[in-house]
């Protein structure tokens, strides 16, 4: 077709062209990702490649199609899971925590004719869709504490933000695949500071409780350790508490005056009477 | 007719059917001639068919009278028009897929079949297309960068500072293809959001400690969850926390703690040195004495003069030493002196 065109003169290819993109105007293909409806002089007419939950790929509508050049415009629709984000906003809970969080829903147009005729366009749904979103989101968290955020319940919380948001997504032709919250932050400024404070202050306990723990435990090793040898020495040197009197007294006199072989003992001058018991023998066996 | 076909127009690039469709009819072969017809060895004649043309076209200009000899050259043109479509025919349906990459087929814009690794067949390209998806590659993306203070909430209502990346490859082309409309910018919403929902709920101890293994563990089995039921055709290969830090802001609070786990062990640690130490000294201490008070019984009093003796013996002739005879009189006591001479001992020394 296209050689016959180009073989003729310019005028003609031209004319020929336009023919050709009439033509296959006539017959759009629409592909996998798309939906499409088909509007005959404003008025919808036909659905092509609606989705339908559970069929496979390759077994729906898409493919090539026909329509009546210029009386019937083609209006294009994701047929994809798609997403739509919540602004991030300050929710209060029960307990009046402030939070921000952040939301994303996934939706998919599950009927194009009912968002085309309601919503007009895939932007503008999507700008209803998303205050919508922040409000069931911030209308349920309100609803809770700020601790049960912080639980398995979250699920719950979000299902039946789903739900809700479900309902009121349903008059657009639209199916809430999915709510997540996306993140749960403390507010810069005062609620952020007070997190860390407390942080802070909870390591500081941890910190002295540790220390004290620690010291604690240490004392009690050693007394331990003072009871052992207390026991030790009383079976040994309880068996003759007179001797053991002279024989430490032995130790404790070379100890004293000495020094213990790695320390010399601090230098000493003795004055002895000749009465003493060492020096019994100096005077001679007179007594 | 132009307002119909201006929405796939304005909508997005060549990918929209019916535009790509005959744009692409249209582009191929008009736009290559010169340089596909050269490189098909149809090149040879086609310099002198373009002189030819010229040539004609002046004619055809100047005198118009030109028309006769236009036979031959135009069935050429035709020839050649014919041989880069059929050029155009065998490279768009002759498709060789790599082995790491599958290549899905559609049909009219409708999803045909999948093509294995290896050379396929297909129909020509405006009928249909494939379109090659990279199944093997394990592609990754970062989170919570190291240098930005991105916290999370823990369970216990702290805070931490995470960062950690996602592998993933694409499972089922058709699903990742037609399924999501930004698949990748989906996974990892989905990441955050699984990373978030897990680690609000362990404590924070858990998430910086010996957990971490398994909350991965469990971010990668949600995460694969949740893609599934968006019918993504994604497989998330796993997650890695890279760090896992307390904020900055109490960084130095949570370095406190260490450091006052190494000090309570360094005392625990001193106070066993002590025990041991002690332990030992009193059981040798008390076998010495064992010993002595051993051979004490058997000859106490001698053993003990004996002992006497001998300790008086290492003691005073170790020390100065001042006998005073005279009983009755109270002896004068040069103590300084003795101070003196001891402090003129010790320089000596």
């Amino acid at each position: 077709m296209t050689d016959f065109i180009r073989a003729r003169p310019i005028l003609s290819a031209i004319v020929g062209l336009f023919v050709l993109i009439v033509l296959l105007g006539s017959f759009p293909i629409v592909p996998e990702t798309k939906q499409a409806v088909i509007v005959r002089f404003g008025k919808p007419v036909r659905i092509l490649n609606q989705y339908k939950a559970g069929r496979p790929i390759g077994t729906a509508g898409a493919g090539i199609s026909w329509r009546i050049p210029f009386a019937d415009q083609i209006v294009w629709i994701d047929k994809r899971v798609q997403d739509v984000d919540m602004q991030r906003q300050q929710v209060l809970s029960t307990d009046q925590r402030r939070l921000q969080v952040d939301a994303f829903a996934r939706y998919r147009i599950v009927d194009p004719l009912l968002m085309y005729v309601r919503a007009g366009s895939e932007d503008q749904l999507r700008e209803q869709l998303r205050p919508i979103l922040g409000s069931e989101v911030r209308n349920e968290l309100g609803r809770i504490e700020f601790a049960a955020l912080l639980t398995p319940e979250r699920q719950g919380i979000m299902d039946s933000v789903k739900s809700s948001l479900n309902r009121i997504a349903g008059q657009y032709g639209v199916q809430i695949i999915d709510v997540r919250i996306k993140r749960t932050d403390l507010p810069d400024g005062t609620p952020l500071d007070a997190a860390f404070d407390r942080m802070r202050t909870a390591r500081e306990q941890e910190a002295r409780s540790i220390l004290a723990e620690g010291g604690k435990q240490a004392q009690i090793i050693r007394a331990q350790a003072d009871a052992d040898a207390a026991r030790t020495y009383a079976a040994s040197f309880g068996k003759d508490p007179d001797f053991y009197d002279f024989y430490r007294a032995m130790q404790s006199y070379q100890l004293t005056f000495i020094g213990d072989g790695q320390e010399k003992a601090a230098p000493t001058t003795i004055i002895l009477s000749p009465q003493n018991d060492y020096l019994k023998e100096f005077t001679g066996r007179s007594k | 007719m132009f307002t119909a076909s201006k929405g796939p127009w304005g909508s997005g690039g060549g990918s929209e059917p019916p535009a790509g469709g005959d744009g692409g009819q249209g582009n191929g072969p008009w736009g290559e001639p010169p340089r596909a017809g050269k490189r098909a060895g149809i090149g040879g004649p086609s310099v002198p068919a373009l002189d030819e043309l010229l040539r004609r076209s002046r004619a055809r200009f100047g005198g118009g009278g030109g028309g006769l000899p236009g036979q031959p050259n135009r069935s050429l043109i035709v020839w050649i028009v014919v041989g880069l479509i059929a050029v155009w025919l065998v490279f768009t349906s002759t498709h060789s897929i790599a082995p790491s990459e599958r290549g899905v087929v559609t049909q009219f814009g409708r999803y045909s079949r999948t093509l294995g690794p290896g050379v396929s067949f297909t129909l020509p390209s405006p009928i249909e297309r494939v379109k090659k998806v990279n199944v093997e590659k394990i592609q990754t993306f970062d989170l919570g960068s190291s240098t930005s203070d991105d916290l999370m909430l823990t369970g216990d209502q702290n805070l931490i500072d995470l960062a950690y990346t996602v592998r993933w490859n694409i499972r089922s082309p058709e699903l990742y293809l037609f399924q999501m409309a930004q698949p990748d910018e989906t996974i990892r919403e989905v990441a955050e959001s699984a990373m978030r929902a897990v680690i609000s709920q362990v404590s924070l101890n858990d998430a910086m400690g010996d957990r971490r293994a398994e909350i991965e563990a469990q971010v990668a089995q949600n995460m694969q969850r949740i893609l599934d039921s968006y019918h993504s055709g994604i497989q998330v290969q796993g997650i890695a926390i890279k760090q896992a830090d307390p904020p900055d802001a109490v960084n130095d609070a949570f370095k406190k703690v260490t450091a006052a786990q190494q000090q309570a062990q360094s005392a625990i640690n001193y106070a066993n040195a002590y025990a041991l130490q002690l332990r030992q000294k009193s059981q040798g201490d008390a076998i010495a004495f064992d010993k002595v008070y051993e051979q004490y019984k058997l000859a106490p009093e001698v053993t003990r003069r004996r002992m006497y003796y001998e300790t008086m013996e290492q003691v005073l002739s170790k020390v100065d030493k001042t006998i005073v005879e005279a009983p009755g009189v109270t002896p004068y006591l040069p103590l300084p002196e003795v101070k003196k001479q001891q402090q003129q001992q010790d320089r000596q020394q």
